[in-house]
Formats: C-alpha cells, structure tokens, sequence
C-alpha cells in the first residue's frame, strides 16, 4: 500500500481533529499538531529516492486523477515536512501570545496540506485546487495578530493573492480548451506548441505563479505579508510556501509540461535577476528586522531562479540546492526575529543591540543562519552560490555571475548591519533584563542551525545521489515526464 | 420587537422546513440530479439564514449553537475524509469506490452510486455548518474606523 495520499491526508485529518477534541484539554493541540508533522517529517524521509504515480480512486490517467512522486517533488516534501515540524517546535511556547492555538494549528496544518497536495499532483485542476488550500490559510495566518497592520497586510496578501489564483485558474481554463484534458502528463503530450493560445496560456501560469513566488515585478505584497505574520509562519511563508506553490509549480509546467524553450529560459533568467538585484537593494535600507529579512527572501528567490535560467544540470543542481538552503536559513533566521519580538516586542533594529549576551542561543544561530544567507563557507549558502556562478561561468552568461557574486556581497553588508545592529554593540539600558527564550524555541532554531551547517554535505556524491540527482535528472527530461506517468498508471 | 415584520415571521415558520428538506433531497440526489453536496449545503445554510434574518440571531443560534455548527463543520471533513481513506482499506487506492462494487444497485436509483451518496452527505454537513458559521460570524463583528485605527468590536 502506498503511503503517498497520506501526506494530504494526514494533516487534513489532523487539522479538523484539533478543534474537535482540544477545546477542553488545552495541550492537546500542542501534543496532536507536533506528532502530526514529526509524523510527516519521518514519512518525507522515506520517501527519498523512490519515484511512483499513485491513480486516486484506481481511475487510470489520462481519465483519473493521479498523484506523482518523482526527485523534484521528493525534494520539496523533504523541505516543506522538516521546516513546517520545526516550526511547529517553536510555536508551542511563542504562540501563547495569541489567543486561540487551536486556530492556528488547525490552519497551520491546512497549509502543510495544500503545499503536499501541490508538490504530489499530477493534476492541473487539484494542484489549483490545493494551492488554494494553502493561500487561503496563509492569508488567514498573516492576519492571526488582528493588529491593524497585520489585518492590512492580510488584505493587501488576499486582494494580490487572489489575483495570481484567478490568472492561474484563467491559465488552467485556456489549457483545458486547447487540450481538453486537465491531467498534467496529457496536456503535455497533446499541447501545440506553436498557437497564440499557448502563449497566453504560458503567460497566464508565469504571472500568477511569479506573483505567488514573489518574482519582482511582482513583489508587492511579500515585503508586508511576511514580517506581519508570527514568527513561525513568516518561517514558512518565506521558507517554504513561495517555493512550494510558487517556484515549484512554475518550474514543473514549464520544464515538464511546456518543456524549456529559449524564450521561457530568457523570461526566467531575466526575472531571476531582477529579483535578486532589486530584492537586495531595497532590504539594504530596510530597519525592520523581518521586513529586511523579507526582502531577502525576494533577492534569494532571485538566485534559484537564475540557475533555473541556465538550464544547464550544473545550474538546476545548484538552484535546487539553494532552495533547500533558503528554506533552512531564512527560517531560522525568522525564528530568532521571532525570539527577539517575544523578548523585547520590537522588529527595529536601533532598539536592540548587545542582545548576544542576554541571549547566546538566538545570537549564536542567528549569526550562523546570517552567514549561511551571506554565503560563507563552510556554510550551506555557501556551496549553492558557488555552484550558480560557476554555472553562470561555464555557460557562458559571464554577465549574470557577475551580478549573482554582487548581490551576494551585498546580502554580506545588510547581515553585517543586522548582526551589529541587534546583537553585537552595547547593550542598551531598557534590554537589560532580558533572558533566553524557553527551550522549545532553542531547541527549533538549534536544530536549524545544526543543518545550515552541516547541509553542505549534500553534496558528497553519494549522498548527492539520493536526492539531489534525481531531482535534477526529473527535470532535466523534460517532457518525457509525461509518457513516464501515461505508462506507469 | 426582535426580527422582521409578523408576515416575514409567519411566512417563515412555515417554509422555514420547507426549505430544509428541499436542501436534504438535493444533498441525497446529487449523483442523479443537477446539485450534489455543496448546493444541498447552500439551502441547508440558507434555511438558518433566514431564520436569523426574520427572527433575529438568539433563534438560529437556539436550533443550531455556534459550537455545534463548529463541531459539524469538523466532523463532515473527518466524515469525507474517513470514508476516502475506507478505500484505501477496502479497496487498495484512496477514493476507490468499494461500496459500489459490492452493491452496484440498479443504474438511476437512489442507492445506486455507492460511496457518492456519503461524500455528498459529508460534504452538505460541511458547507451547510460552515456558511451559516460565516454568517454568524461576519453578523457579530463590525469593523469601524476609530482614530485612524481599525477596530473590530463584537456585538453581544
């Protein structure tokens, strides 16, 4: 029996339980929702290296729906389970701020459900579908304080948010007449790639899935969503949910389903960069701890965009890898603004300073995570980076690795400015008092900390070989994915 | 006096289950006929609408608590789910539709669809809990403007 519809299903289920039995017994919900993603983390582990096609209801595509498995989604399952499972560590101490836990665990978990159902469909309807399952939770989420600048921020999120969903849904629509079929692998096989209406077709996907992934033209909203939500949701917002219902889709459709064309190749090298240019020159001047940490993420995203770009496997490994990277560092490092806020309840950086004594271990793993981001070695950023521009360099684009070593200097000088900002200095009289956060939140953000450096192992070939290769490799076959998925069902 | 006008209310208390019942026919036919659970939902819902808008809230909420409507709308996720992954038990692949293999039914009647019928229940327990949840909820908090701050203030 299959375990692969149970990484839907289990924070599904999960999710409605909550609320049911946790009204009396407060810490159930703590206990349910912390075994639910250990559970998932665990089962994203043993999936690693196997690839199947799962038919739903034993309806065989191209007619039923089917859930696929392959290196590319291995990868993000992987991603999304261990961030959303630390995470979770740490909102059992930080969330008792907020009122109403068993709320926000429960949406917690539908957004751990819509980013597995996205990252496992095989379906063009049920990955819309399950990418709303996600945004509409988060955008529930962002506004979880009901402050007025959070409330602002979720509005600005859902108006934005539901104009990527409508263009997706628009993309779907014009898929389905031009193919008549809604299943991935048969819209594939039977797209024609020379009509006008697969332009606006690809248009429509690239719009919206840039405006969830928060490519720059279309940026807008992250900058205020992000740094509004609580700390552990900032963690998965930036982390894991631009990536799994934002890049990831873009980049299955079109190197799977589309197949990579030059022009897409050159659309997605040239949003790539202007994200990471633009990204790191607004979060440069930014004071709000998470509000830089934000615009990082823009500029981060920019570089797993450009190694897509290349298309070269030396530039997809190295985008692939930067995404987990991304995900482990800017979640801790949205973890340790969070530990911050719940200490001294400030974002801005000139009401810190000194905080490296009163707090060792947000100090010490936000300097770890600061330096994996600025790319340091022995750091996972580090290696990423590296790899992007030496691809950058072999294919010939001299012009993009320039810019990508640039940026990376510059994403040094803001993270030197937020280390000396926040935790190095004097400290400052009215922060006196403060102490360590409680154990569960430095347990998360150690464990964080502990894969920032020890992440770069990845790379020995034969661990590279379990989940980064065949990650790259079911990429890199382009459109035979879809005679892969007709044959298997 | 609570509510609406003495027709609005009469003529309530007598469609009033009318429009329940019709909702509980298109939830149970919706494998036949245009509808199905989220439609069958709808008019579920809507029946409790209008007996908040012709009576007042304290009524609806007397027939239907928002805890209970709060339970429900859990239980028929739980329910749909529950029965998708049966199928996983009793027929091999989530969603399979074990019951129609072994009752197939005569084509066209009521019990003739297997696990269909259940999934169009669960899914009408849902919506219809869940959209009068949402009526509730968005008729007992106003957001107003107060020194250029929102404020959101519940009504009792």
């Amino acid at each position: 029996m299959s375990i692969i519809p149970l990484f839907v299903a289990i924070p599904l289920a999960s999710a409605f339980l909550i609320p049911m039995f946790s009204k009396r017994i407060r810490v159930f919900s703590d206990i349910f929702a912390n075994v639910t993603t250990f559970i998932l983390c665990v089962m994203s582990l043993g999936v690693i290296g196997r690839n199947a096609v799962y038919t739903v209801g034993l309806w065989k595509p191209p007619v039923g729906i089917a859930m696929a498995l392959d290196g590319w989604s291995v990868l993000l399952l992987v991603t999304v389970n261990s961030i959303s499972f630390c995470a979770t560590v740490f909102s059992i101490k930080y969330m008792e701020q907020y009122t109403s836990k068993l709320r926000y665990y429960s949406l917690f978990l539908l957004m751990v459900a819509g980013m597995n159902g996205v990252v496992l469909s095989g379906d063009l309807f049920n990955l819309y579908v399950f990418l709303e399952i996600a945004s509409i939770a988060s955008y529930a989420l962002v506004g979880f304080g009901c402050q007025h600048d959070e409330l602002e921020a979720s509005f600005k999120y859902l108006v934005l948010g539901s104009v990527a969903s409508t263009f997706i849904l628009l993309g779907v629509a014009v898929g389905y007449s031009l193919t008549g079929t809604l299943n991935m692998a048969d819209i594939s096989a039977r797209l024609p790639h020379d009509s006008s209406t697969f332009i606006f077709m690809a248009s429509c996907f690239i719009l919206g899935f840039g405006l969830k992934a928060a490519l720059v033209p279309f940026h807008a909203w992250l900058p205020d969503a992000h740094p509004s939500a609580p700390a552990p949701i900032s963690a998965m917002l930036s982390g894991v949910l631009i990536k799994a219902i934002g890049v990831y889709a873009l980049i299955r459709l079109i190197f799977n389903i589309f197949g990579l064309t030059p022009v897409l190749s050159h659309i997605l090298l040239f949003f790539g960069t202007a994200s990471m240019v633009i990204g790191v020159f607004l979060a440069i001047g930014q004071w709000d701890m998470k509000r830089l940490f934000a615009y990082h993420s823009i500029s981060q995203i920019g570089y797993v965009m450009l190694g897509f770009g290349l298309a070269t496997p030396l530039g997809i490994l190295g985008a692939i890898f930067h995404l987990m990277n991304h995900a482990v560092f800017k979640g801790l490092l949205f973890l340790t603004a969070g530990s911050v806020e719940y200490n001294i309840h400030t974002r801005q950086l000139e009401e810190m300073g000194g905080l490296r004594e009163r707090m060792p271990v947000t100090g010490f793993t936000s300097l770890v995570a600061s330096m994996s981001i600025a790319g340091i070695p022995p750091l996972n950023g580090f290696w990423s980076k590296l790899i992007i521009i030496i691809a950058c360099v072999q294919s010939g684009h001299y012009i993009f690795g320039l810019w990508a070593a640039f940026v990376s200097l510059m994403t040094l000088a803001s993270f030197l400015k937020v280390q000396k900002f926040a935790f190095f200095g004097e400290l400052k009289e009215h922060n006196k008092g403060v102490r360590e956060v409680p154990v569960g939140m430095c347990l998360s953000m150690m464990i964080l900390a502990l894969l920032c450096v020890g992440m770069g192992l990845l790379l020995v070939p034969s661990v590279r070989a379990q989940l980064l290769d065949p990650a790259v490799a079911s990429l890199l076959r382009g459109t035979e994915y879809a005679a892969w998925i007709l044959s298997k069902g | 006096m609570k509510g609406m006008s003495l027709i609005v209310k009469t003529v309530t208390r007598w469609i009033k289950g009318f429009i329940f019942l019709f909702g509980i026919y298109i939830v149970l036919t919706g494998h036949l006929s245009p509808g199905g659970g989220f439609a069958g939902g709808v008019i579920l819902a809507s029946s409790f609408i209008l007996l908040t808008l012709a009576f007042g809230k304290e009524v609806a909420l007397s027939k239907l608590s928002k805890n209970m409507a709060s339970e429900l709308d859990s239980i028929g996720a739980l329910m749909f789910l529950t029965i998708a992954l049966l199928g996983m038990c009793c027929g091999g692949a989530f969603f399979v539709n074990f019951l129609h293999r072994s009752h197939p039914g005569e084509a066209f009647r009521l019990l003739s669809a297997g696990n269909i019928m259940l999934y169009n229940i669960a899914i009408g327990i849902k919506v219809g809990a869940s959209l009068f949840m949402v009526f509730v909820i968005i008729s007992a908090i106003k957001v107003v403007l107060k020194d250029d701050a929102m404020k959101m203030i519940r009504h009792k």
